[in-house]
């Protein structure tokens, strides 16, 4: 028996012949991207058991949401997956205009996919650069950060903030876009996809990228499924699941892209899956740049009450972000706070499945699964 | 509007002004609607009677109150017979005066291409002692939810394999997102920083600063007109 990913057979002449080791992992290791903690039982270098330990970044996110008022919420989503902020905001804000009956005007529309897929684009150069380096590979790093670097100055133009974006409210949005922010963005999103040929050209076809990433972590569509996994990691799976086909919400049904999936279900495949979705994301910002100029100085703020009280009710509301569904569950009771406000967090769910991705292989190889699964703990945790 | 010659009113009033567009009318608030005339509602009684309880709908959700025994089977039907292949979410929620206090709230979403994309809820209620059938033998990721409503509520689950804390330690007092639970922390016993501080001085770990959240007074709103900035 060979391991998938061609390296040699650990059992032939393993160092610990037939006792298993038990193998603490993190939670200060620097390749599991935050306080992750793994216990492994190992066989020699072959992981024959995982079992992650979380909640070392657990700040009671969801007992906040119930002391605040619906607005002042969005900031707390901001800190959840700290490198998506603006998707949390959206999903945020799309369950509390559910909850309340808002209609967004379309300016407010596609300023906000306009945001969403550039946190899509800046939220995978961070997977990327991470899991490059992780496995090795240190040139990318500069690369994307280099990019990340012109999509986080388009955040600070519109917003002011970088990261903790807060850039959305129930209804609408806080403000229009500065004088020039669409021309900045129109250039970065023509420049950017020679940028993901330059990343390709380092990585798709490199022998040593793949030797590491083909056949390693393989995870079939049926036991993708079965997880709960969603995002570019189903997609790889070979199940062309997106959110923003199948229930189309903000601008998405008035804007073409390909949904991209792969086969395999691998490391490898989940690159391929990412480095396409952050194409297509380019092609979103592009046409809802060119819908926006018929919308100008239109409203970005529907007409709503100055207190928002949230029905007696209850709704789901679940977008896709860039790692997968992130949705929110909020309860009302009249009151301006929400009775109960969960979150659907895709990083959780997907990192149940890394146990089933990384029997079998070896220790090196979890630092390539880890990165591949993308977590935020800050999500994972809450 | 169809009869469009005719909205001139009588005596030749002029014609209403066309209709705002929604983002400029009040927000039209949903309402709880009964929905038993849905079609997987009627396919789901028929199939586990006595098993649904009531079906409602409330802005388009579709929420089935299941029986507690009964929750695992629905959930194995709606997978098995309907194509509700994919766990969206566990989670918990807490009504102290309402007896039993606690719900346990599943999503189950059906995918494209088989199926159109849907998702429905399913709500049971439980107390502390009473356990709740476990998902984890429907969809394996059950898993970490549940044990993340246990974690929050100390809802128990029947028969899942690893009924243990998720997000805070073994050992830990209490189940923090339960409505009686202080949002500043509780004392667990152990004074931090112990070499720097006496024993009767610096931060106590959950005794908080004393401060209180307030009472929900009418936010000041961000924007600075009302019904929206322009």
């Amino acid at each position: 028996m060979s391991t998938p990913n061609g390296a040699p057979d650990p059992s032939s002449d393993r160092l610990f012949t037939g006792e298993e080791m038990e193998l603490s992992f993190g939670p200060q290791h620097p390749a599991t991207h935050g306080v992750l903690r793994l216990n492994l039982k190992i066989e020699g270098e072959r992981i024959v058991g995982c079992y992650p330990i979380i909640g070392y970044l657990h700040r009671g996110t969801e007992k906040l949401f119930e002391l605040h008022p619906f607005f002042q919420n969005v900031p707390h989503t901001d800190r959840m997956d700290y490198i998506a902020a603006a998707t949390n905001n959206l999903a945020y804000v799309g369950a509390v205009e559910k909850l309340v009956g808002l209609t967004v005007p379309p300016r407010a529309r596609y300023i906000r996919t306009i945001l969403a897929e550039l946190q899509r684009i800046s939220s995978h150069l961070v997977w990327l650069a991470t899991h490059a380096i992780d496995i090795g590979a240190m040139t990318p790093f500069f690369y994307c950060f280099r990019e990340r670097e012109r999509v986080l100055d388009l955040f600070e133009q519109y917003c002011g903030a970088r990261l903790t974006l807060n850039c959305m409210r129930p209804g609408g949005l806080p403000f229009d876009l500065p004088a020039g922010w669409a021309d900045t963005c129109r250039r970065f999103c023509e420049d950017y996809p020679a940028k993901i040929d330059e990343y390709e050209g380092l990585l798709t076809e490199n022998r040593i990228w793949k030797r590491r990433t083909v056949g390693v972590g393989v995870l079939s569509p049926e036991a993708a499924l079965d997880l709960g996994v969603t995002g570019p990691m189903l997609r790889a799976s070979g199940i062309g699941f997106d959110l923003r086909k199948v229930r189309p919400y903000e601008a998405y049904g008035e804007v073409e892209f390909a949904v991209p999936t792969a086969q395999n279900g691998d490391t490898y495949d989940r690159y391929i899956v990412r480095m396409a979705e952050m194409r297509e994301s380019t092609k979103i910002v592009l046409q809802c740049l060119d819908l926006l100029p018929a919308t100008e100085g239109g409203p970005i703020m529907a007409k709503r009450p100055r207190v928002l009280k949230g029905p007696k009710g209850e709704v789901y509301h679940g977008i896709e972000g860039p790692k997968g569904e992130i949705g929110f569950y909020i309860v009302g009771d009249g009151t301006p706070n929400p009775y109960r406000c969960h979150v659907r967090p895709p990083s959780f769910m997907n990192l149940q499945s890394l146990p089933d991705l990384a029997n079998g292989h070896l220790v090196a190889d979890l630092v390539a699964l880890i990165g591949s699964t993308d977590i935020v703990l800050g999500e994972v945790d809450r | 509007m169809s009869d469009g010659p005719s909205a001139v009113g009588e005596g030749g009033t002029p014609a209403p002004p066309a209709e705002k567009p929604a983002w400029e009318r009040d927000p039209v608030v949903p309402e709880w609607r009964d929905a038993d005339d849905d079609p997987l509602a009627a396919a789901l009684r028929e199939a586990l009677p006595e098993a649904i309880r009531s079906v409602k709908t409330f802005a388009g959700d579709l929420t089935f109150d299941v029986e507690r025994e009964r929750l695992a089977d629905v959930a194995r039907e709606l997978k098995t017979a309907h194509g509700f292949s994919l766990i969206v979410d566990v989670c918990g929620a807490d009504y102290p005066n309402r007896e039993p206090r606690f719900d346990v709230v599943v999503h189950l979403a059906s995918l494209p291409p088989d199926r159109a994309y849907r998702v429905v809820r399913l709500k049971t209620q439980t107390d502390e002692a009473t356990p709740v059938p476990t998902l984890t033998g429907v969809y394996r990721g059950a898993n970490w939810p549940e044990r993340e409503v246990f974690d929050m509520y100390g809802v128990r689950f029947e028969g899942h394999p690893d009924m243990t804390r998720i997000l805070l330690w073994e050992g830990f007092n209490g189940h923090p997102l339960r409505k009686e639970f202080p949002v500043e922390g509780i004392d667990t016993g152990a004074a931090i920083y112990s070499e720097h501080y006496g024993e009767t001085m610096g931060p106590v770990a959950g005794t908080g600063t004393g401060w209180k959240p307030p009472k929900p007074a009418p936010p000041v709103s961000d924007e600075t007109e009302e019904g929206g900035a322009k």
